[in-house]
């Protein structure tokens, strides 16, 4: 059924209607409650912990691939974590990995992707004019600066941050006794998380909101780009598991500070029993995977919208079954709340359940492999437009082909014994999950930087920046897989007791060395975003000629977006290519009155219809003059 | 005046629903998930048995009622806001904030009860699990009064009335919604006993 509509604005719009803004610079830049800063402030922090991030994993990579190099020179920056004979101290390796672990998780691919992207995207794209909460926007970008700041301290503090691996399963978390990590560190470290919880459930909150309350006229669900739905399906997995990890941490938080026993029971430490009784450790790991697994989703579904856009656009294609990507984005979500225990095959659980977990597992594989064909059919014999951008998303449907087919192996329970905890799994989620996700993101940058900034990022060195990243990712994890399939387990200070890895020490040295020169390539994209923004070539107001409604704004939108009228959408947002059309593609607030050469047999019923009711309009517009 | 008129298809307008209305249920659905979490927490740790048992505090029937009522009296006042019949609203608010005060006040002698049986906080789960249960809703629950006295004092400056109602809804929502997690946590005791 088709109805017109010259209704009235929602009132939360003409709230912002064309009343001016007088900013200073601490409303504008700081405590703005404009969704497009938050999402530059969400972006701009985000890279800084990348930096920080990878930096770490620099460290510790020297000291797996060059266990005899001495590390003397790091002494000004590590102080005392450098021992007399120049090594890293084996501890500080254990808080390394952890803290690399935690931030790009949380920090950099939650963080840094989903609130960046969904902040600047979800108002442009479904023609709103900000958030349904610009407040609470606002407070959630502040919860997650100052949960940054408490784990940025940690780093900094005497007995080290918290080193008990991202995960921080008890007790090794849980009692200070264990590792130095585990006293102040690990505290600081759930203090932030319970701001980084705080600031992702008001971010989602204000997301989902958004996007089912202040769509644009005409913009129907089935309208909507693909970006958005991704965005709101990610919004949604966290409502849902964020609180779930809250309530984990919670207990930690008791047994740690008030010495209760939900995790903890029969512990001797030096000889000395804890009173600790009735604990149990299996208990976190199911919590805290109810969250950690769901989290891999969050992390990957807005880099997958990222890309649905940019490779349709730059395949100057419809996407390939649109309905298709929805759906097996639904799947995803579903299914990513009940496999949770695949992270547990050797926790001691019952093996019956890990069969039925196995087998759901395995089920995973068939939307993601929808999603891999349809980003190759939309590409297939498309007018491809090797923009960064494009080439980045391209690049995450390889890591997410590559590294998705390792996630076969490991959902088998069987398999998952000899492989658990080895190199084989870090490989598998460093390309399906880290490197994927990373890609989505740069190419979100590359692609929305115009309308970021006004100005374009430089594609020459985007280019090159993509050749070093992309080569340099599969140099590092690919060899990964071996080195886990002969049996390196993770999280190890060094393997040098062990015989058999003498066979693999140049591969290691390898890996470490290609980690070191991807990870210095990301400076060329730094100093390309950095210089752009001030210096780049000044952009157009469609520079990528896409349909969505982010590119009818100004190039440099004010707060409200739209300078007068919210744009009216009457298409969905593929018509790229469209035969008989003059352009190859038709923006989503064209009427399909004025494309008569190009709409389908379908959609030319429609525009009789449209006529007829605009004529209706009219009358009823006429006879309320003529009251007046 | 002319006006171009464009026509879209579409079924419907988006869910016609206020946006802060919309944002309080999905907070909602964060405290489930947390409380579902917990307490499912609560079963599997149970089910691996060395689990202490002792009786239930029975005053938790009597904050029980409490909480039924203070939703009754929250909901002669949301109608008398409706009806705009203002000494109502101001009683009916009043009784609530007082009955929420009271459930809290009843909730801490759960605990004095639970200490004189010699169930600690810190011990075997399954008495802390109690504490945690009760302490994490009580929280919440203080999180509703305080939003419950902000639309009292909204009511004594006329400002909730049958044509205001977003505040006074979004209040009885929430405080429902309490009462009714409260009613949850009871039963899930009792039965997991």
């Amino acid at each position: 059924m088709a109805t017109a509509s010259v209704a009235h604005h929602d009132a939360a719009h003409d709230d912002h209607h064309d009343h001016e803004h007088h900013d200073n610079f601490i409303t504008k830049y700081i405590f703005t409650q404009d969704h497009k800063m938050i999402g530059k402030q969400f972006l701009v922090t985000g890279m800084f912990w990348a930096l920080i991030g990878g930096f770490l994993s620099v460290l510790f990579r020297l000291q797996l691939g060059f266990p005899d190099l001495s590390l003397e020179f790091l002494r000004p920056l590590l102080g005392g974590w450098i021992d007399e004979t120049g090594k890293l101290d084996p501890t500080f390796y254990l808080a390394l990995v952890t803290m690399h672990g935690t931030i790009m998780v949380f920090f950099v691919l939650t963080a840094g992707l989903s609130g960046t992207f969904s902040n600047f995207l979800i108002p442009l794209q479904i023609g709103a004019r900000d958030m349904a909460s610009g407040f609470m926007n606002m407070l959630s970008y502040w919860f997650f600066f100052i949960s940054g700041v408490i784990m940025f301290i940690s780093l900094f503090i005497k007995t080290g941050p918290a080193g008990g691996g991202w995960v921080v399963y008890p007790p090794l978390s849980a009692l200070e006794q264990a590792v130095p990590g585990s006293g102040l560190g690990m505290t600081l470290w759930l203090v932030a998380m319970v701001f980084f919880i705080a600031s992702s459930l008001m971010g989602g909150i204000n997301y989902i909101t958004t996007i089912i309350n202040l769509r644009t006229k005409g913009m129907s669900f089935s309208r909507l780009p693909l970006t958005i739905w991704s965005f709101f399906l990610t919004a949604v997995i966290g409502l849902l598991s964020f609180p779930v990890l809250f309530g984990a941490a919670l207990l930690l938080v008791f047994d740690r500070s008030f010495g209760t026993s939900f995790y903890l029971a029969d512990i001797y430490v030096a000889g000395e029993a804890l009173p600790n009784t009735g604990g149990s450790p299996v208990l976190f790991q199911h919590l805290f995977w109810f969250l950690g697994h769901p989290e891999v989703y969050i992390v990957l579904l807005p880099a997958l919208g990222i890309t649905s856009e940019v490779i349709a656009t730059n395949s100057r294609k419809p996407i390939f079954g649109y309905k298709a990507m929805i759906v097996s984005m639904l799947g995803i979500t579903i299914l990513s709340f009940v496999v949770w225990a695949h992270h547990m095959f050797v926790s001691g659980m019952n093996p019956f359940l890990g069969s039925i977990f196995m087998f759901l597992t395995l089920i995973i594989a068939v939307p993601s492999a929808v999603k891999v064909f349809n980003y190759l059919t939309t590409l297939w014999r498309g007018n491809l437009i090797f923009t960064p951008a494009m080439l980045f998303s391209i690049g995450l449907v390889s890591f997410f082909i590559s590294g998705g087919l390792t996630g076969i192996f490991l959902g088998n329970s069987a398999i998952d014994i000899q492989l658990h905890d080895t190199y084989f799994v870090v490989a598998h989620f460093h390309l399906v999950m880290g490197s994927a996700s990373f890609f989505g993101m740069v190419a979100g940058v590359y692609h929305w930087f115009p309308k970021m900034f006004g100005r374009m990022m430089d594609a020459k060195l985007g280019y090159i920046h993509f050749w070093l990243t992309f080569t340099g990712v599969y140099l590092v994890f690919f060899p990964m897989h071996y080195i886990g399939i002969a049996g390196f387990p993770r999280r190890y200070y060094n393997w040098t007791n062990f015989a058999f890895t003498e066979h693999y020490t140049d591969l290691n040295m390898f890996v470490s060395t290609a980690a070191i020169v991807t990870f210095a390539a990301q400076f060329i994209f730094l100093f390309n975003f950095f210089y752009s923004m001030y210096r780049g070539r000044k952009t157009t107001a469609n520079p990528w000629r896409s349909n969505t409604l982010e590119w009818t704004t100004p190039i440099e939108p004010g707060h409200g977006n739209w300078p007068g009228e919210i744009p009216t959408v009457y298409r969905w947002p593929y018509d790229y290519s469209k035969p008989g059309a003059a352009e190859d593609f038709i923006p989503q607030t064209v009427p399909l009155s004025q494309t008569p050469e190009s709409n389908l047999p379908h959609e030319q019923e429609m525009v009789k219809l449209e006529v007829e009711i605009m004529r209706e309009e009219a009358e009823v517009l006429v006879a309320n003059e003529s009251k007046h | 005046m002319e006006r171009e008129l464009k026509y879209i298809d579409m079924e419907d307008q988006p869910i016609a629903m206020h946006p802060k209305k919309f944002a309080l249920w999905l907070f909602m659905v964060t405290v489930v998930m947390v409380f579902a979490g917990l307490t499912s927490a609560y079963i599997v740790r149970q089910s691996e048995g060395n689990w202490l048992e002792y009786d239930l505090p029975g005053i938790f029937w009597v904050t029980s009622g409490i909480a039924v009522l203070s939703s009754l009296t929250l909901q002669w006042a949301y109608y008398s806001a409706r009806k705009d019949n203002f000494v109502n609203i101001k009683i009916g608010m009043a009784l609530t904030v007082l009955l929420g005060i009271g459930f809290l006040v009843g909730q801490w002698y759960s605990w004095v009860a639970m200490v004189d049986r010699e169930v600690f906080f810190v011990g075997n789960p399954s008495g802390s699990f109690l504490y945690v249960f009760t302490g994490l809703h009580a929280a919440h629950l203080i999180s509703g009064v305080i939003f419950l006295i902000i639309v009292l004092i909204s009511t004594f400056r006329l400002k909730v009335h049958s044509r205001d109602m977003t505040a006074m809804e979004m209040a009885t929502t929430y405080w429902h919604f309490l009462g009714g997690l409260w009613l949850y946590l009871f039963m899930f005791l009792l039965l997991n006993h």
